[in-house]
């Protein structure tokens, strides 16, 4: 596959996750808003607190993950060759530069974070600087930008609004049914059966919403690793770096569950867990495909 | 009802014939965008050549000629018009500057020289951010031009007579191999 190939199909593959997440987010919550007994009204009501919710916290995500991880910002004179190359890569892909920060922690990794170009932030760890040479670190950059142009964060931060949408509901639908309030809509002889339907879909949807979830996160890394590749003309720099840092057993000290995503590699795991069920709960890709996908481009 | 379900299909066709013209128009912003921005890049290389120069003439007076070369050559990149006549200039000019940098190595003061050290550092910068920009520049020519002969849109490329752009490129005949003489 050439890298034309895989940013479109990775674009499409996201999108249309995304779609049936949206067909299934509203079945759920119709669903669950007849067995209740109330109606769409009641559905967009959920939809809004999930929005203002879910919104409010990615407003303040970037400062936060920026902060919580001791991250400092540099200028072009603490560092000219990091500062450097991302500077250039803006150039390429014709963006605004982002800040740059440096995390002091040996373990190597960095993330991008920021809700559209203007507003973005790229970050790497001391140690990552220490192993990887210039164009391996050129392809870890270029990953991270390619997720601020991308707007990978505005997409995930959409795609937890429904995500928040199913758990509210689900979580809306029990307390209905164990302490009781709700409606009995004896105009709609139906609602006993939404009601069964409704149980079976509280259990189910948030663990389907959250491996929705992550599949879309998946498909957005390995867009990331395309665009980066075109953007630098080199995917081996990518695939040599990727190879470097998963050899590293070291999970970052500052990253926790939340912040995961934001980062190049999953920076909690030890290992890179090959089962269906790890892959499913994944919010990064194997690294072992990662770098195949890559030196086949 | 037919009546309007016609019309109803007329004003969705003329929307889409609008929004393929803009997407066409905003793609060819974008091109005479990116080349200035091209243009910025090659400015800022021209800036640092003199200051270069008196460096370098400040230790390694007999190299006359190289010198002279390396503001010819800075000379025909600020004349270059066209985009060919910048990508050949550029290249011109990279060519000259390898050949000042290897010379350098026979004059160690002159290497020993910070302010050396730091022009020769920025020069290969700039060379580097004049590949990206011409690197974005190139890729929105693509997708322009890509744009200008796929159907739908090259109905109404050729209806407003829109014309593909130019790469940002040399010509092959002219890609010289570096003659390091010392």
């Amino acid at each position: 596959m050439t890298i034309y190939n895989q940013i479109s199909a990775n674009i499409w593959k996201s999108w249309l996750i995304m779609g049936l997440f949206i067909v299934f987010a509203t079945t759920v919550g119709f669903v669950i808003a007849k067995a209740i007994g109330y109606g769409s009204p009641f559905m967009i009501f959920v939809l809004f607190l999930s929005f203002f919710t879910t919104v409010g916290s990615y407003f303040f995500s970037d400062k936060l993950v920026l902060a919580t991880s001791g991250a400092k910002k540099i200028k072009k004179k603490d560092n000219p060759e990091l500062f450097r190359i991302v500077e250039n890569l803006s150039i390429g892909d014709g963006v605004p530069m982002p800040d740059v920060y440096i995390i002091n922690d040996q373990s190597p990794n960095a993330f991008a974070t920021g809700r559209d170009p203007k507003h973005a932030a790229v970050a790497v760890t001391t140690g990552i600087l220490e192993r990887l040479n210039k164009s391996e670190l050129e392809g870890v950059l270029a990953h991270e930008l390619s997720h601020v142009k991308n707007y990978d964060t505005r997409l995930m931060m959409i795609v937890a609004i429904l995500v928040g949408f199913i758990a509210i509901l689900a979580n809306l639908f029990f307390q209905n049914l164990f302490w009781g309030g709700g409606r009995r809509d004896d105009d709609d002889r139906n609602q006993g059966l939404f009601l069964i339907i409704g149980i079976a879909l509280a259990i189910i949807s948030p663990i389907v919403a959250t491996i929705i979830q992550l599949a879309i996160s998946r498909k957005r890394e390995f867009l990331a690793d395309a665009s980066g590749a075109l953007l630098t003309r080199y995917p081996e720099g990518l695939a040599s770096a990727l190879e470097k840092i998963s050899s590293d057993p070291r999970p970052l000290q500052t990253a926790t569950n939340a912040t995961a995503h934001l980062f190049i590699v999953n920076p909690l795991k030890g290992k890179d867990l090959q089962g269906v069920v790890a892959g499913l709960f994944s919010t990064h890709p194997p690294i072992k495909e990662r770098i195949k996908i890559l030196r086949s481009m | 009802m037919t009546p309007i379900i016609i019309i109803a299909i007329l004003i969705v066709a003329i929307l889409y014939i609008f929004s393929l013209y803009n997407t066409l128009i905003t793609l060819r912003v974008r091109n005479s965008e990116a080349l200035s921005q091209i243009d910025v890049q090659l400015k800022r290389r021209t800036d640092l050549i003199p200051n270069l120069v008196e460096t370098v003439k400040g230790y390694a007076k007999h190299e006359k000629t190289l010198l002279e070369d390396i503001t010819k050559a800075r000379s025909s990149l600020m004349a270059a018009k066209s985009t060919q006549a910048k990508a050949q200039a550029n290249n011109q000019l990279s060519e000259t500057l390898k050949s000042l940098f290897a010379v350098s190595e026979n004059y160690p003061d002159l290497k020993a020289s910070q302010n050396f050290r730091d022009l020769q550092e920025e020069l290969t910068d700039t060379e580097n951010k004049v590949a990206y920009s011409r690197q974005f520049y190139n890729s929105n020519v693509r997708d322009y031009n890509t744009k200008l002969t796929v159907f739908p849109s090259v109905l109404i490329a050729n209806a407003f007579s829109f014309k593909p752009a130019e790469f940002f490129e040399a010509e092959e005949a002219d890609k010289k191999p570096v003659k390091v003489s010392f």
